[in-house]
């Protein structure tokens, strides 16, 4: 089409009609462009998440019932959040081992906000497996955190991956103490 | 060129390697740039690209509906209530969808008009204009399926109602009536498959438009005179003169989807059908959207069951036989000054019919719905078989260039319209 267009502007008589139709030719396609591109964004947005999923990105954990060395998983944004009251030899491990000697170095310290609650997102960096570790049954791998079955990654008591593809630690989310026995998540 | 490649004609180096092979580009500078199009075309002629544009519209938005609704009684009314409230722009999605539907009617009866008016449906146009006719079923079948998809009360009564049109039929309408249901009401399994067919119906009337246009390109538009075009100075190419033509009409068009979209939304819609259904309870007045109106005021018209069932889908069937019906060799109202006018009051009855359909079942109404149901018969079956033989046509002119260029006399050397042909 734009090949006729071309046609019909030399095929004006006047001089100066070459540019002037260049110019109305990119006047009107930038004009289409932009309203299409206006039309296509609310289509587009109606993909994002709605106002009524957004409205569940809170998740309120209550950590009293959760006795020392075990652990509770929350959903929060449809996704496992873990939830462990880590016991001392647990936090003393964490903090013990050398950053120099982990994949993606990060101090114990900087994943926790109070001791010993350990908060983290239980999928797997890897591709998104639920590592096992949650029940005191469950294999928790060699480094005594958590151990993903579908491609065997190994999470320290710190959630961060010792061994095994997953390229990241788990993910601490933003989270925030309300009270001493109360987290909001999100 | 190799052998068994196509010869293009394109620069590019890319289109030309695809166009080798695959003469899309070829195909789309044929049919829709260089395609010889008659050079007298009014703006009635833009109903047929309008129509295309308002298909794409529904089918767009309805996509984008259907990644939010839930086919399912107990959860259908809500999941609609959720995309007004909840899903981002699902309100500008909804009601385009729904309004497009208005849009979508109030185009195609305009086009329609447009073939009755100028005789689009004569020879050789007979199997494009049923064409036509078929899509327009399609249509409605596919505006009724998906008006019960919020689930409210007009949504199940009126699916309640349409679906026992199906009961008059002697013998087998009970058992066909269970059959559509899939149960003894309408309810979980008819709302399960209209959504299906929701779904699928657009996409069959995309393929029933494609022959509609490939007819078209066969036998060439008909114009506002309805004379075939003599040669090259009756026609110019459709690029750029009426893609340019046709936007001005989308302009126009988007202006008043607009308008009904962002200032009136549910105008055309009924307040019942914000009533989530209830199969014990039928709203006080129940109609159809407006544009089943003319159909409905039929049904009613008729003090029989299966005579009102009859004649109702004959209004419509009858469009099929129209090219035979009427027998005059004159397709252009402009040169029949007597079925002119036969024809101009066939609207005012239809416009009759869609008023007294959106009223009440009592008098006057009944009386003035059949005598326009028997003048819309009258006119189809009995005036234009008639008018064939006797009515004398104005005298047509020689070319579509001549009362265009105003002159008598041979055509000048070099007209007017020669060096647009060129381009």
């Amino acid at each position: 089409m734009a090949d006729t267009m071309a046609q019909h502007g030399a095929a004006s008589p006047g001089e100066d009609g070459e540019p002037r139709r260049d110019f109305l030719k990119l006047v009107a396609g930038s004009f289409a462009a932009v309203g299409v591109g206006a039309m296509a964004w609310p289509f587009i947005a109606s993909m994002n998440p709605a106002r009524d999923v957004l409205a569940l990105s809170t998740t309120e954990v209550d950590l009293s019932p959760i006795a020392v060395g075990s652990a509770v998983t929350v959903v929060w944004r449809g996704k496992p959040v873990f939830v462990r009251n880590r016991t001392a030899e647990e936090v003393q491990a964490a903090r013990a081992a050398p950053l120099s000697q982990l994949p993606d170095p990060q101090a114990d310290q900087a994943r926790v906000t109070r001791d010993p609650w350990l908060i983290v997102v239980g999928i797997c960096t890897h591709l998104g497996c639920v590592p096992l570790g949650q029940k005191p049954t469950d294999p928790r791998g060699d480094y005594g955190g958590w151990f993903c079955p579908c491609h065997g990654s190994h999470y320290d008591t710190s959630g961060r991956i010792r061994k095994g593809p997953a390229p990241a630690n788990l993910v601490v989310p933003e989270y925030a103490f309300t009270s001493d026995t109360q987290i909001r998540i999100g | 060129m190799a052998i068994g490649l196509h010869d293009s004609d394109f620069k590019n180096p890319v289109v030309r390697w695809i166009d080798a092979r695959l003469p899309v580009f070829t195909m789309m500078q044929k049919e829709y740039g260089t395609f010889p199009t008659p050079r007298n075309f009014n703006y009635f002629w833009n109903f047929g690209a309008l129509a295309m544009i308002n298909l794409m519209i529904m089918i767009a938005t309805g996509i984008f509906l259907a990644m939010h609704y839930t086919p399912h009684t107990t959860m259908a009314f809500d999941s609609v209530e959720r995309i007004m409230r909840d899903v981002n722009y699902g309100w500008l999605l909804r009601y385009v969808h729904a309004n497009g539907a208005s849009m979508f009617f109030i185009v195609v009866y305009i086009h329609i008009w447009r073939g009755l008016w100028y005789g689009s449906y004569k020879a050789p146009r007979e199997l494009l204009w049923m064409l036509g006719v078929v899509i327009f079923l399609l249509m409605m079948a596919t505006a009724f399926m998906g008006y019960v998809l919020p689930w409210g009360q007009m949504s199940f009564w009126g699916a309640t109602v349409i679906t026992n049109l199906f009961s008059a039929i002697p013998l087998v309408g009970p058992d066909i009536v269970t059959w559509l249901w899939g149960g003894f009401s309408v309810d979980n399994p008819t709302l399960n498959r209209f959504y299906s067919l929701h779904y699928l119906l657009p996409f069959v009337i995309v393929g029933v438009v494609f022959l509609h246009v490939a007819a078209l390109h066969i036998t060439g538009s008909n114009n506002p005179l309805g004379i075939d075009p003599k040669g090259p100075q009756d026609t110019i190419p459709f690029h750029p003169y009426y893609t340019i033509k046709d936007s001005v009409g989308v302009v126009a068009y988007l202006i008043v989807f607009a308008i009904l979209v962002f200032f009136m939304p549910n105008y055309l819609g009924h307040p019942d059908n914000y009533i989530p259904a209830n199969p014990l309870v039928t709203p006080a007045h129940i109609v159809p959207e407006w544009y089943f109106l003319p159909y409905y005021a039929v049904l009613r018209a008729v003090p029989d069951k299966l005579g009102g069932v009859v004649l109702m889908f004959a209004s419509i069937a009858v469009l099929f036989v129209l090219p035979w019906l009427d027998t005059s060799p004159v397709r252009s109202m402009r040169f029949r000054p007597v079925a002119k006018w036969f024809l101009l009051l066939w609207l005012v009855a239809f416009a009759v019919l869609l008023y007294c359909g959106g009223k009440p079942p009592e008098e006057p109404y009944v009386s003035i719905s059949r005598a326009a149901t028997f003048y819309y018969f009258l006119y189809f079956l009995v005036i234009l078989p008639l008018l064939g033989r006797l009515e004398r046509p104005l005298s047509l002119p020689e070319s579509i260039a001549r009362p265009v260029l105003r002159g008598g006399g041979p055509l000048p050397a070099g007209a007017a319209a020669q060096p647009m042909e060129k381009a």
